[in-house]
């Protein structure tokens, strides 16, 4: 139990070592977010059925997904390195995550300007896409602010083998984020 | 003092910040700088990123995240609950303090608005007026009922009754509490801003067109639900993993199985109240139409995401209250609690049946016709795990030697008040009776019965058993029992009559009524006068008692959960070392036995791992 800063609060009542104790509340709001998300996916349905418009860039859609898949393969990677003590791989890959995390941004900021175009928010399609698009690129720029507090820490020395749930907390959030998008992903350009 | 100053000051400048970048990004785009929808939107999410900061995230958490110590705690005495303190004790009464003084407020709105209604006609208000004080205090009524137990003796006992120190997330506790000032802040605001018209359940499209005040409204619902997710994730983690040695799930109090089934339906179903409200915001400041039928929206959606999480909510009010009357019944009933396993059973059954019976609520509403029926049955059906706790609560008293004490008292009108509301809950669940019923006062008597005669009387059984606990100090027997008798007799002349009302066509939520049903509208609002007066006897009794009641002993109730082998008030970290738990907490009656041993003396330094 000493995992510095998050050590607050434990004495005789801690039955679990600290990081189960984290994992598990992690956890609980994971799935507490993905109700949020899971209410706009059925929002979408009710709405909108299963009709979508013919605007929506295919070749966009598909890369900026590629894109948010591989960034989660440099998550990976970055946890993977600080569990083994390797501090510059840590913070290379850590870099490469928020890289492509903010292409990702920059295509679905491309891709909202084609969609004001043809079905802006107070269209019938547009209502379910921004609404989806905004709370999910809402996630991943929190996801960036967080993977960036990890790399400022991880470059002044924090984290290390023994010391390593800042970085997985995030690197799981990142990932839930990816998954999120993979159910957004099929709903906004797949379905029907 | 100092942090609530520097919250509010943070909230000032960030709420400034908020609008003026506001102005800015419309100039951009080459909109008018002002509009007000946006204005308070923006405003009030950087003033409440600030006052969170002020009041202590900053200081006391967000330091560390960026490798600087973080401030250490140095207040002590009252002034600790002005104080961001992570001590679960300081913040339950925090919540307690804070959510009565609500509940008090919104108890004087309910005055004015039976003042309205004691004629037919126009007394007081105009309608506009009227709609405000009923959409205030319903609003106001439904916060304080689905946070009070939780964030008060949630926090407060549950860690003491699982035989910890605090809870697993000290930082994110007191981060749940300071949510809920803004919230009192959004309903003032609410009021100032011209009111809102929509009631508690703030349907559309009425609450994306109406006066500013709705806004208010879906902002304060969604504060009050970060505070409600944040609150139970902390709960779930903090039973799951703090238990003593010993205290298996068999033996677990029923008092927190009761917390544990509210927190698993706030952490799954809260978000979907914070959707309701967005989507609503999104479609008045941001000009999108989910629910605008004119642009391709749909009004029902609002009330299929709303009923999702608020029907469930009905169930985080009362859950905690059928668990304080348990706890309490089979104290004060000096026998085991009869069927512990069912009434476990039975809570964890209304948590899970209460994902499936939302739609009752729309009925009436243009709900698809093939969804009433099964919903009509599923909506039946959760009567039946309701009604294992209540056998459990009844097989207790059988045989039972009681001991008719205020808190015993409030926990018997418990189960009397529900039975009422519960029955009178399966009329309402009939499609064809619905049909009927819907929007008229036997809802509104049939809700009151359930969430006042239940929530709220479980609420008041918890503070007067639990007060010795909290505040070391004992209050006065005689002035809680003239508060009980004054409030049980004062709540059934007020409602009762209330069911006769709707079935004779009194619609909620209008000024004004039939003529004919005046005369009983003026008994109902002499009982409503009356009952509220009872409330005089216990903010008396509280105050008085808290600055000098007599010293509370560590176990008044001669009980025997954890939180009774401790001091009155417990200290810092509860207990001196860990205590050892080793039988159920209900053993009354079994020679020798007891539910948990603590050790004599605490070593010079405790080994805490």
């Amino acid at each position: 139990m000493s995992t510095a800063t998050h050590s607050h609060g434990e004495g005789h009542g801690a039955h679990y070592p600290r990081l189960y104790i984290n994992r598990l509340g992690f956890w609980l709001f994971l799935f507490s977010e993905s109700m949020l998300f899971a209410g706009l996916l059925a929002s979408r349905f009710y709405l909108r059925g299963l009709s979508r418009p013919e605007e929506l860039s295919q070749s966009l859609g598909l890369g900026i997904t590629v894109i948010l898949l591989v960034s989660s393969l440099t998550a990976y990677l970055s946890e993977t390195a600080i569990s083994h003590g390797d501090r510059p791989a840590f913070l290379r890959y850590t870099l490469y995550t928020m890289v492509l995390g903010a292409i990702f941004l920059g295509g679905v900021a491309f891709e909202w300007t084609a969609a004001f175009q043809h079905f802006p928010p107070s269209s019938p399609f547009g209502t379910v896409f921004f609404a989806m698009t905004g709370m999910h690129a809402f996630h991943v720029l929190s996801g960036i602010f967080l993977l960036g507090l990890v790399y400022y820490n991880g470059r002044r020395g924090a984290y290390g083998p023994e010391d390593a749930w800042p970085p997985e907390a995030v690197v799981k959030y990142w990932h839930f984020v990816d998954v999120v998008w993979v159910f957004f992903y099929a709903a906004l350009y797949l379905v029907a | 003092m100092k942090p609530v100053f520097k919250g509010i000051l943070w909230a000032v400048l960030g709420a400034i910040l908020g609008i003026a970048l506001l102005v800015v990004i419309r100039l951009a785009f080459g909109l008018p700088a002002w509009k007000a929808g946006p204005a308070v939107a923006m405003g009030y999410l950087f003033g409440l990123s600030g006052w969170l900061l002020g009041v202590g995230v900053w200081d006391y958490w967000a330091l560390g995240w960026l490798g600087r110590p973080n401030k250490q705690y140095t207040t002590t005495g009252w002034r600790r609950y002005f104080d961001f303190d992570t001590d679960h004790k300081v913040i339950g009464i925090q919540y307690g303090v804070l959510l009565v003084i609500l509940f008090l407020i919104a108890g004087l709105l309910a005055m004015v608005v039976r003042y309205e209604l004691m004629r037919p006609g126009r007394d007081l208000l105009n309608s506009a007026e009227y709609n405000n004080m009923m959409s205030l205090h319903g609003t106001t009524m439904v916060f304080v009922a689905v946070a009070t137990i939780m964030g008060a003796f949630g926090n407060y006992l549950v860690p003491i009754m699982i035989g910890a120190d605090d809870m697993a997330y000290p930082r994110l506790n007191a981060l749940s509490f300071w949510f809920v000032p803004p919230v009192g802040f959004l309903l003032l605001g609410a009021a100032l801003a011209g009111g809102y018209d929509t009631g508690w359940t703030g349907y559309t499209p009425l609450a994306t067109v109406t006066r500013m005040g709705a806004m208010f409204y879906n902002l304060a619902f969604l504060t009050i639900g970060f505070s409600s997710i944040l609150g139970s994730i902390n709960i779930i983690t903090t039973v799951i993993t703090m238990r003593a040695p010993g205290l298996t799930w068999g033996r677990l109090p029923i008092f927190v199985w009761s917390i544990l089934g509210t927190a698993a339906l706030s952490m799954l179903f809260t978000q979907f109240v914070g959707l309701a409200m967005l989507m609503t915001v999104l479609d008045r400041v941001a000009g999108f139409s989910f629910f605008d039928p004119s642009r391709g929206g749909n009004p029902i959606l609002y009330q299929h995401v709303f009923w999702f999480y608020s029907h469930p909510a009905v169930y985080v009010m009362i859950l905690p209250a059928f668990g304080i009357a348990l706890e309490i019944i089979s104290h004060f009933a000096r026998k085991p609690l009869f069927a512990y396993k069912w009434a476990v059973a039975g809570m964890l059954g209304v948590v899970v049946m209460s994902a499936i019976v939302w739609a009752h609520h729309m009925f009436t509403a243009g709900l698809e016709e093939k969804l009433a029926i099964p919903f009509m049955i599923s909506t039946e059906l959760i009567s039946v795990p309701t009604g294992m706790v209540f056998l459990a609560a009844l097989g207790t008293l059988w045989h039972g030697k009681l001991n008719l004490k205020t808190p015993m008292l409030f926990a018997l009108a418990v189960i009397f008040n529900f039975l009422i509301g519960g029955i009178t809950g399966v009329f309402l669940s009939d499609v064809p009776v619905d049909m009927h019923l819907q929007d008229t006062y036997f809802v509104v008597a049939h809700f009151h019965y359930t969430i006042v005669g239940g929530g709220i009387f479980g609420l008041f059984a918890g503070i007067y058993y639990w007060f010795p606990k909290m505040t070391g100090r004992m209050y006065n027997e005689k002035l809680g029992k003239l508060h009980f008798w004054w409030m049980f007799i004062g709540f059934n002349l007020t409602f009762l009559p209330m069911f006769w009302l709707g079935i004779n066509g009194m619609n909620r939520r209008i000024a004004d009524y039939m003529p004919q049903l005046g005369g009983l509208n003026m008994w109902v609002s002499m009982a409503a006068f009356f009952l509220g007066a009872s409330f005089i006897v216990f903010v008396y009794n509280m105050v008085v008692s808290w600055v000098r009641g007599e010293q509370a002993a560590a176990n008044p109730w001669g009980a025997r959960t954890l939180e009774w082998l401790i001091p009155s008030p417990p200290p810092l970290h509860n207990f001196p070392t860990e205590p050892q738990v080793v039988d159920d907490p209900y053993g009354y009656g079994v020679p020798g036995s007891v539910h948990a041993r603590l050790a004599a003396a605490p070593s010079p330094a405790p080994a805490s791992d």
